[in-house]
């Protein structure tokens, strides 16, 4: 069992023609994933590597049967994208890579999410990957392995380095998530650790969370009083000053000093969420969970 | 992106919100000029992005031309919080009876705008939100509708503005929410908004804070934002690479790919006991010249005493950072400050053979590296 993402997951390709959005379909079918479509606006009728390309989302999710789409189309069209995926009859999950997405577009994408029963997942992520099953996004599948860890995290690479040292002691996950760094997102901590309480493969849940906003703090809060499956968690930004924005657009602790690692960390460790130190750490924390 | 006092409002006035008579001055002339065309009293204002500038001086009232000319040399040129004072606003000083906050600004946890609006003004709404938060009405907008009429004369009426100017100051806050629609807003404010003895209200201060993300649909604010842009050297020479950076006061240079596993390499040199010089974020996919050129911005810190790259590979090449790593290096006859180097992820292996060893340390896990990096520092300051 996985969330999100398994062998009946059919992609289309949001932005297929794009050098992105090449490059990640050839990499996602290597991976085994599903791309059954992609859609390009005026490029329908073409095919990129080997997936035949439609004008519209509509189209590509009625003649190829899709139920999920990959978005890699620009900033500036991307909450477009997203309107267009959420729109679109039998598409119940849409992974927004696209980094640099204007905030008042995702407000107006969220506030369309509350209608409809499809996941967003990002924008500003590196996607969902349920390993040795398939990948939707740009994740690196060599270092993924199959097994009993979820993981849901706001930051790529750091998501990269938090599994490596997961992998490297043996310890697989059943699905990893990619929520994205940016300050309004559509699949949250809670709705992801929902998921993962719900999967019985899961059995244990790693959540990375850093610097910004309060979501880690509601999280903390739902784990608490929700979930049998155990947690251990990570938060980046520990030394990160007030008021520069570290990165991602979300990553900044405000001026008055709400969104700070610490506040994140102790809301964690009394609901008995046991937090690394550092990435090795939280693998111990894993370890001694499962 | 922080437009400064005058410029915000510029745009407010140009939105129809009133502010007082005002001119903007580089010299000490031009500055008594302006307060002798305005009228005394004027305030002379600092224009940087400070807070608390009245308190550090960087605000003064002054009553007559000699006044103005003895603030105007104090303010102009002077370092306040270690920004240095360009420019000074010179304006009227408004009679006041009362202050109070306006502004929208976005919820991200809601993921909609609030409008907020409060009696307390002319004080650090932060401060207000966090000692009486029920001082502060809130009123969450629908990003589909807007702002309805009604939701601004709720949320005024709710603060507990009186019924005489309820009109006006509501009809400032719908101003000031169009134009956080129109003009991608992060936070649009007025502090204070003063009322005067025949109830005039007039926006004394103006924030207005844009979205970094949505400066490509909004070219007249992003040159404003150019004027604007002040701060740390190396901060804008990051901006002109196109780096993610922000300058710290250690000596432990940090250069890696991805904002939370760069965050956790500064918070991993300072849990071994080292301090982080800045963060820098190379982004996704970087080519061997970038990271030539961000190893040129850590070195370009006289703080830095060693360098730690931390790079995992996701859609960036282990080879590729490899090769900018060499050719950054190898234009050195002595390398000026030791580096250590972790690659894993995409095409680590190829990176490593690559990479010359004796230009650099290599290391294989985070945590070794970091450890070598803090020694490298520490060894340097003995």
């Amino acid at each position: 069992m996985s969330v999100l993402v398994d062998e009946d997951t059919r992609v289309v390709v949001q932005g297929i023609t794009g050098g992105e959005g090449k490059f990640h379909t050839e990499q996602m079918l290597e991976y085994g994933t599903n791309v059954v479509a992609g859609a390009v606006p005026g490029r329908g009728g073409q095919e990129v590597a080997g997936v035949p390309v439609y004008d519209t989302v509509h189209q590509a999710a009625r003649e190829e049967d899709a139920n999920a789409s990959v978005v890699f189309v620009p900033p500036a069209f991307a909450a477009d994208a997203c309107f267009e995926a959420l729109d679109a009859k039998g598409l119940d999950l849409v992974v927004a890579i696209t980094e640099g997405v204007p905030t008042q577009d995702m407000s107006r994408v969220y506030r369309k999410l509350q209608e409809t029963d499809a996941h967003l997942v990002g924008p500003n992520c590196p996607g969902v990957i349920t390993p040795g099953v398939a990948k939707l996004g740009i994740l690196p599948g060599n270092i993924f392995s199959s097994g009993n860890v979820g993981l849901v995290s706001r930051s790529g690479t750091l998501t990269y380095q938090v599994v490596d040292n997961l992998t490297d002691r043996g310890l697989g996950q059943t699905t990893a998530i990619g929520i994205g760094g940016d300050p309004i997102i559509g699949t949250g901590f809670i709705d992801a650790l929902e998921l993962f309480e719900a999967d019985p493969d899961t059995h244990a849940v790693v959540m990375c969370g850093e610097i910004g906003g309060e979501d880690e703090e509601e999280a903390a809060r739902y784990i608490g009083a929700n979930m049998d499956t155990p947690v251990a968690g990570f938060i980046a930004g520990r030394t990160a000053p007030p008021g520069k924005r570290m990165g991602h657009a979300g990553a900044i602790v405000s001026g008055s000093g709400t969104g700070t690692a610490q506040s994140k960390i102790n809301a964690l460790e009394d609901n008995g969420v046991p937090v690394g130190d550092t990435p090795e750490e939280v693998a111990d924390h894993v370890e001694d969970l499962l | 992106m922080r437009l400064h006092e005058y410029q915000a409002k510029r745009v407010f006035a140009d939105a129809g919100v009133p502010t007082p008579a005002s001119s903007l001055a580089e010299t000490v002339e031009e500055a008594v000029d302006a307060a002798e065309e305005i009228g005394y009293p004027v305030a002379i204002k600092a224009q940087v992005h400070v807070g608390g500038r009245g308190k550090a001086g960087g605000i003064e009232l002054v009553e007559n031309a000699e006044e103005a000319r003895e603030a105007a040399k104090n303010i102009i040129g002077m370092d306040l919080k270690g920004y240095h004072v360009r420019t000074v606003l010179v304006e009227e000083a408004v009679d006041f009876v009362n202050e109070l906050y306006v502004g929208v600004t976005m919820d991200r946890g809601e993921g909609k705008p609030v409008a907020m609006v409060s009696t307390k003004g002319g004080v650090n709404i932060e401060e207000v939100a966090e000692e009486t938060p029920d001082a502060i009405a809130r009123e969450h907008i629908d990003p589909a509708f807007g702002m309805h009429p009604f939701q601004a004369r709720k949320v005024v009426y709710e603060a507990g503005v009186d019924r005489d100017l309820a009109n006006d100051v509501a009809s400032v806050l719908r101003t000031l929410y169009q134009l956080w629609d129109d003009r991608d807003g992060s936070d649009v404010e007025v502090n204070p908004l003063m009322i005067t003895s025949d109830d005039e209200v007039i926006a004394a201060d103006a924030v207005m804070n844009i979205d970094d993300d949505a400066l490509f649909r909004q070219p007249e604010l992003a040159e404003m934002g150019e004027e604007a842009a002040e701060g740390d050297e190396l901060e804008q020479k990051a901006d002109e690479y196109g780096f993610d950076y922000v300058r710290l006061s250690g000596n432990v240079g940090i250069i890696g790919n991805g904002a939370g596993l760069v965050m956790t390499t500064l918070d991993l040199v300072d849990h071994y006991g080292g301090s982080p010089a800045n963060f820098l974020d190379v982004g996704g996919g970087a080519k061997a010249d970038r990271i030539a050129n961000a190893l040129d911005m850590v070195f370009s810190d006289e703080n830095v005493d060693s360098v730690v790259f931390n790079i995992f590979g996701g859609i960036t090449r282990g080879d590729e950072v490899a090769m900018g790593i060499n050719q950054a290096l190898e234009q050195f006859d002595e390398i000026p400050k030791p580096v250590v180097v972790r690659l894993a992820g995409t095409n680590a292996e190829e990176g490593m053979e690559i990479l010359n060893e004796d230009l650099v340390t290599v290391e294989h896990t985070l945590e070794d590296a970091v450890q070598r990096a803090v020694d490298y520092a520490g060894e340097v300051d003995k």
